[in-house]
């Protein structure tokens, strides 16, 4: 296969499939669906212990060769994703932040302008700032002003699995942004996987539509061949639309038909 | 003396953070300890003494998208 990785931050990647590690009904599954899927970056979360319940651990689930993306989840201002991000770094999960910042408990969309202070100061800190926004261009250019790595714009709110609701904002990203483009949320189908990357995303971020599905390795599978499907037709360039037909085949008729009996 | 973990105020019997995650019968491994703000790795935890009113957090990595 033709290799066509990308690069975020001084890491590359083979697979454009980014995945999570929520919402699955077993951690065992996770080490089956990243192998089945080949997704190299996965996305983690930090929360308080239950003190009754004990801790879990999430990363021994998950292969040494696999990025961590930890995510700031919980936070609900910059400077509480500020805290979470150098919490997990200081704890090994290396450079990577995914920042969310979420005040609104009923849609979960991001607050962008708390997410793009966050930005600014954690790029300063040498983080890689993969920064999970609205699409909104002038806000994406700020953000690579600041410093982050790839912006990622939702698709849809999270967990909905109602794909590209937002593909015309998404697009104006795509078209002008330097960093990557990576579509995060809402993605609920490999269809709506295929549809991101044919318009030009550089890759997707799924969580909700795999680990939920009845056979969550079998699902990632499925996603990672439905980028790889629309990657490879956003390279070769897709055809034109049209509002009305265009003949595949030659319309002069070259055979005479018998006249027509008129019908009883 | 009382400490402040996870935002509770609790009374414990423990002098360091290394007795706290041993008397609370807590699985070290994959532990986060935050102590008034500040990440402490674990190999530290028997060497930090607690004092009152200090702030602890004591967190771990979960599944998340």
């Amino acid at each position: 296969m033709h290799r066509d990785p990308l690069t975020i931050g001084t890491q590359t990647f083979t697979s454009r499939l980014f995945t999570g590690t929520g919402k699955f009904s077993a951690k065992a599954q996770i080490a089956e669906m990243l192998a089945r899927s080949g997704s190299e970056m996965i996305t983690v979360a930090l929360r308080r212990i239950d003190m009754g319940a004990g801790t879990e651990n999430i990363l021994n689930f998950i292969p040494k060769t696999v990025t961590l993306l930890p995510n700031t989840s919980g936070a609900r201002t910059a400077q509480e994703a500020v805290r979470i991000a150098r919490i997990a770094r200081e704890a090994g999960c290396g450079r990577f932040i995914k920042i969310e910042v979420i005040t609104d408990s009923k849609y979960l969309m991001p607050d962008n302008w708390e997410t793009l202070k966050a930005t600014e100061i954690l790029a300063k800190e040498d983080f890689v700032v993969l920064p999970y926004v609205l699409p909104d261009l002038p806000l994406a250019r700020r953000l690579e002003a600041a410093g982050a790595a790839a912006v990622m714009p939702l698709g849809a709110p999270i967990g909905s699995n109602r794909g590209l609701e937002t593909r015309a904002l998404i697009a104006l990203l795509i078209e002008n942004c330097r960093v990557p483009v990576v579509v995060d949320a809402g993605l609920g189908r490999p269809s709506h996987a295929a549809a991101a990357m044919e318009m030009g995303a550089d890759a997707v971020l799924v969580n909700t539509a795999i680990a939920t599905a009845q056979d969550p390795a079998a699902m990632g599978h499925a996603f990672a061949l439905a980028v790889s499907a629309g990657r490879m037709a956003f390279k070769a360039k897709l055809s034109e639309e049209s509002a009305t037909a265009r003949a595949s085949s030659p319309l002069t008729g070259f055979l005479d038909s018998p006249p027509q009996k008129s019908p009883q | 003396m009382k400490v402040t973990i996870n935002g509770d105020l609790a009374s414990i019997a423990a002098c360091t953070i290394g007795e706290l995650v041993a008397q609370r019968g807590l699985d070290p491994k994959g532990l986060v300890v935050e102590h008034n703000q500040r990440i402490v790795k674990q190999e530290k935890w028997p060497d930090i003494r607690l004092q009152d009113g200090d702030h602890l957090e004591l967190l771990s990595f979960v599944g998340g998208g």
